[in-house]
């Protein structure tokens, strides 16, 4: 499978697919990584490190901030797989690589692409928006 | 700009624009005369790591820029009742942008000031998505979906993406909703339908763009704004139409610019009645008679009418012991405000006015154990994460009765008979 590079990067994780679109602001604590909007099924569990899944985005255009902050502080997602083009994480991405050094790949897929990855499965992410599941 | 030759911080600037580029496709740049920005408000070390960065590069804006809410108010700081060193953050970064060449509105409703009201078919570079929404959808300029950072590269750069909702035919409404005829007339006439329907919009829309039919001609910017804020929380919605009242859509027609939509839906009473339910997340759905703690108005920041609204509504009584109302507007209208003696009036009659930031960022609420109640379609949505609270929806009416009585009191024929 390849994607589109929105944010180019290598990384390996396992997925975290959300059931419904999340806003990062309001939706992602940055200080833990955790899943906080009340409304969301997936409330509780952690990004971090995991190959996170969105079908849609929404929200927030505060998240590209959200993103930058949780690679400084270390709860970061590994890579962030997405459905639709969304400018806001990519620039996050791009700001958190400037200052930090550290590269969260951000890929655009088909959404059939999208569902043939399931939650928990590890995904391997190379250079130029290559994908595999291991 | 690129190559540095405008210095360190124009070309990160230009990195980030071209990046931005890169996500949405764009072939060139255009040029843009004003922007918004939204990146002022503290999120963490690394807003100050990324403005610093841009302040050291010796980087200005190149046109008119706005500032959004920002981590604190700045003109009644004794409101602040959090950590001390976060409010000296938030307050750090509310100066680097001062000190880039932003204007200090630290408002999320820019477009309820006279300086910040780009003419139909001007580009410019919003973030704040009900700003976005209300940009594009209400005054007809022209921005994409920006967020923080893009933003102020973008004001630096004097340039955006030649993308998305720049261009006419992105512009186009592919999703119809029609306002289904079991909607009672009553409930059109009233403020909380608006924020209700733009969180029913925002779930049919996603990010596209819609256009509603079979709304009143002619309705108000308070009501346009509820729509949108409310959409951009619950759907990725950065432009919708509003037959009669939206400037690109003087006709069903034209908003489809003479297309087939891809869908056409229509949005019944029982749908809005669920959406609305879903807004209050206090136990057992707050029924009448539930205590409240707090009543909080004026998100997006409340405009003129909006404070007028409150005054009226109060009709001189005053909230019960121990609830606190509080309404968050712009400072340039609370010295409107102040000038014609409304806000003085206000604050005699017990209401707290709240500028430069919002209650669901900035810890300025009382700490309650009870519910908060609210007006806003986003302050619902956002509020719970954002600072724990449980929420009760309600219109503006029912949440000044609710003030007044210490408890949630509703308008029964409100949303038709149940």
């Amino acid at each position: 499978m390849k994607g589109r590079v929105l944010a180019d990067g290598a990384a390996e994780g396992s997925a975290l697919v959300l059931d419904e679109p999340l806003s990062f602001w309001g939706g992602i604590d940055p200080a833990s990584g955790l899943i906080i909007d009340a409304r969301h099924p997936q409330r509780g569990e952690s990004v971090k490190d995991r190959v996170l899944v969105i079908g849609s985005v929404r929200g927030s255009s505060s998240s590209s901030s959200i993103l930058a902050e949780a690679v400084r502080a270390g709860f970061a997602p590994a890579a962030i797989l997405l459905g639709e083009p969304d400018l806001i994480l990519a620039v996050g991405a791009a700001v958190a690589e400037e200052l930090y050094q550290v590269r969260v790949p951000v890929l655009l897929l088909s959404l059939a692409d999208l569902a043939t990855i399931p939650d928990g499965a590890v995904v391997a992410i190379g250079e130029g928006g290559e994908i595999a599941l291991r | 700009m690129l190559a540095g030759g405008a210095g360190d911080g124009a070309a990160f600037a230009m990195r980030l624009v071209v990046r931005a580029a890169e996500a949405l496709g764009a072939r060139r740049l255009i040029p843009i005369t004003g922007a918004h920005v939204d990146s002022c408000l503290y999120h963490g070390e690394a807003t100050i790591d990324f403005v610093e960065k841009l302040v050291d590069g010796g980087a200005q804006v190149s046109v008119p820029t706005t500032l959004n809410v920002g981590a604190l108010d700045l003109l009644h700081p004794e409101l602040w009742r959090g950590d001390p060193r976060t409010a000296e953050r938030g307050q750090l970064l509310m100066r680097h942008y001062r000190s880039l060449g932003c204007q200090p509105t630290y408002t999320c409703a820019p477009y309820q000031l006279a300086i910040a009201r780009p003419a139909l078919g001007e580009q410019v570079a919003w973030a704040e998505s009900n700003a976005i929404v209300f940009c594009n959808s209400v005054l007809g300029a022209r921005t994409e979906r920006y967020g923080d950072f893009t933003d102020i590269a973008c004001a630096v750069a004097g340039r955006v993406p030649d993308a998305g909702l720049h261009r006419t035919e992105a512009r186009r409404a592919v999703l119809v909703l029609r306002i289904g005829p079991d909607v009672p007339d009553r409930l059109l006439t009233d403020d909380a339908f608006y924020p209700v329907l733009g969180i029913v919009l925002g779930r049919r829309a996603g990010s596209r763009v819609a256009v509603i039919e079979g709304l009143p001609q002619g309705l108000s910017e308070e009501r346009l704004k509820a729509i949108g804020a409310a959409a951009a929380s619950s759907g990725a919605v950065a432009m919708f139409h509003a037959v009669g009242s939206t400037p690109e859509a003087a006709t069903l027609e034209a908003a489809l610019q003479g297309r087939e939509p891809e869908e056409r839906a229509e949005v019944g009473l029982a749908e809005l009645r669920a959406a609305r339910d879903e807004l209050t997340t206090a136990a057992g759905a707050a029924p009448v008679g539930t205590r409240i703690g707090t009543v909080s108005l004026g998100t997006p920041h409340a405009s003129l009418a909006e404070l007028r609204a409150v005054e009226r509504e109060l009709a001189g009584a005053r909230p019960a012991d121990g609830v606190e109302l509080l309404v968050s507007t712009a400072r340039q209208l609370l010295a409107e405000a102040e000038e014609e003696g409304l806000a003085g009036r206000l604050r005699a009659q017990g209401v707290e006015l709240l500028v430069d930031t919002c209650s669901y960022i900035a810890p300025v609420l009382r700490p309650s154990p009870l519910p908060a109640m609210t007006d806003s379609g986003k302050w619902a949505f956002y509020a719970p994460g954002n600072i724990g609270v449980e929420v009760v929806f309600g219109s503006l009416r029912e949440c000044i009765r609710s003030a007044v009585d210490g408890r949630v009191w509703r308008d029964h024929d409100l949303w038709g008979a149940a």
